[in-house]
C-alpha cells in the first residue's frame, strides 16, 4: 500500500491545474497484504457486477501492479464507488483521469 | 460439519467448538469498541439522533488499525490542489456510515456466536443466510485488517515472516488467530462464489 502511495505522490508531482470538467474521474484500487486474492475477486464481482473473468483480471492487476482503475464517471459517482470500497475493507482512491 | 465454511441452501456453513466461538465474539466486541473509541456515543436512540446533528470526523485517525478502516479517499492533489482537504471533506460526510456499517458487521457476528452454545469441544454447527455472509465476510476482513496492523503485516511476505516465530513469542497467539480468520474469510468466500454462480 505504501508503495502505491509512494507512485501517486510522484505522478502528481506536475502543478495541479484548473478542473476540467469533461475530464473524468477514476476509482483506483489499492494492492495491500491483508486482502485476499478471492475476497478482492468477490468484490469487483458483486459490487460492480464484472464477471468472473473480468473481476479476476482486475484483481491480478491489483495484485501484480499495485492497483487497478475500477471505474470511471462524474467524482460523485467515483466518491460513491469509493465508500463502497472503504466499506469492504479494500482501499481505494479516486482522482481524475489526466 | 467442518472448522471451515461451506455452501449450504444458497448461504454457507461452519461448526465451532467452544474457545472458538468465544474467542472470536470477544474479537468482534474489541472491534465494536474499537470503532466507537473516537465517537464517544453509545448507541442509546439519544446518542442515535445526536449524531445525525454532528459533523463527521475529518482527520484520518492516528492508530494505524482505524487508519487502515478508515482510510483517506484522495491522495492525489488533483484539480482543487489539496488532496487533505478532499480527503477531510469527504471524511466529513462518509465515515459516520461507514463506522456504522462495520458496527453493523461485527454485532451481526456476535448475534451469530451468541445463537450458539457449544459445550467444551463439541462443535456447535452454524448456518449464515446470504446477508448474514455478507455480513460476515465484512467483518472477517475488518478483524484481519486490524490485526495485520497490530502485527505490522505492510508487505506480502510479512505474514511468512510470522509464522516461523518462536512458540514462546508474544505475537505467536495473534499470529494464530490471523492464519485462523484467513481461512474462515477464505472459505467463506468460496462459498458465496459458488452461490453467486446458482
Amino acid at each position: 500500500m505504501r508503495c502505491a502511495a509512494a507512485v501517486e505522490t510522484e505522478r502528481s508531482a506536475t502543478p495541479s491545474e484548473v478542473a476540467d470538467p469533461d475530464v473524468p474521474w477514476i476509482t483506483l484500487v489499492h494492492n495491500d497484504p491483508v486482502n485476499l486474492m478471492s475476497y478482492v475477486a468477490y468484490v469487483f464481482q458483486s459490487y460492480f457486477g464484472f464477471s468472473e473473468a473480468k473481476a479476476n483480471q482486475l484483481m491480478l492487476d491489483v495484485h501484480n501492479k499495485g492497483r487497478a482503475v475500477v471505474s470511471s464517471g462524474t467524482r460523485e459517482e467515483m466518491e460513491r464507488d469509493v465508500q463502497a470500497m472503504h466499506g469492504y475493507g479494500l482501499w481505494a482512491t479516486l482522482r481524475q483521469d489526466r | 460439519m467442518g472448522r471451515y465454511f461451506t455452501a449450504e441452501d444458497g448461504g454457507a456453513a461452519a461448526s465451532f467448538d467452544e474457545i472458538e466461538a468465544g474467542v472470536l465474539r470477544a474479537y468482534a466486541e474489541q472491534m465494536l469498541e474499537l470503532i466507537d473509541a473516537r465517537e464517544g456515543t453509545g448507541g442509546t436512540a439519544e446518542d442515535l439522533i445526536a449524531s445525525a446533528f454532528i459533523e463527521g470526523p475529518t482527520e484520518l485517525p492516528e492508530d494505524p488499525a482505524l487508519a487502515r478502516l478508515f482510510p483517506d479517499a484522495y491522495t492525489d492533489p488533483g484539480p482543487d490542489g489539496d488532496a487533505q482537504a478532499a480527503s477531510a471533506e469527504f471524511r466529513r460526510y462518509t465515515e459516520n456510515d461507514l463506522r456504522a456499517r462495520k458496527r453493523d458487521d461485527a454485532r451481526a457476528v456476535i448475534r451469530s456466536l451468541e445463537a450458539l452454545a457449544p459445550e467444551g469441544r463439541r462443535r456447535e454447527r452454524l448456518h449464515l443466510e446470504p446477508d448474514e455472509c455478507r455480513q460476515w465476510l465484512g467483518a472477517l476482513n475488518d478483524l484481519r485488517l486490524v490485526i495485520a496492523s497490530r502485527l505490522g503485516i505492510t508487505q506480502d511476505e510479512d505474514f511468512e515472516e510470522l509464522m516461523d516465530l518462536e512458540d514462546d513469542d508474544p505475537r505467536s497467539p495473534l499470529v494464530l488467530t490471523y492464519g485462523w480468520l484467513t481461512t474462515l474469510q477464505d472459505t467463506l468466500v468460496e462459498a458465496m462464489m459458488r452461490s453467486l454462480e446458482r
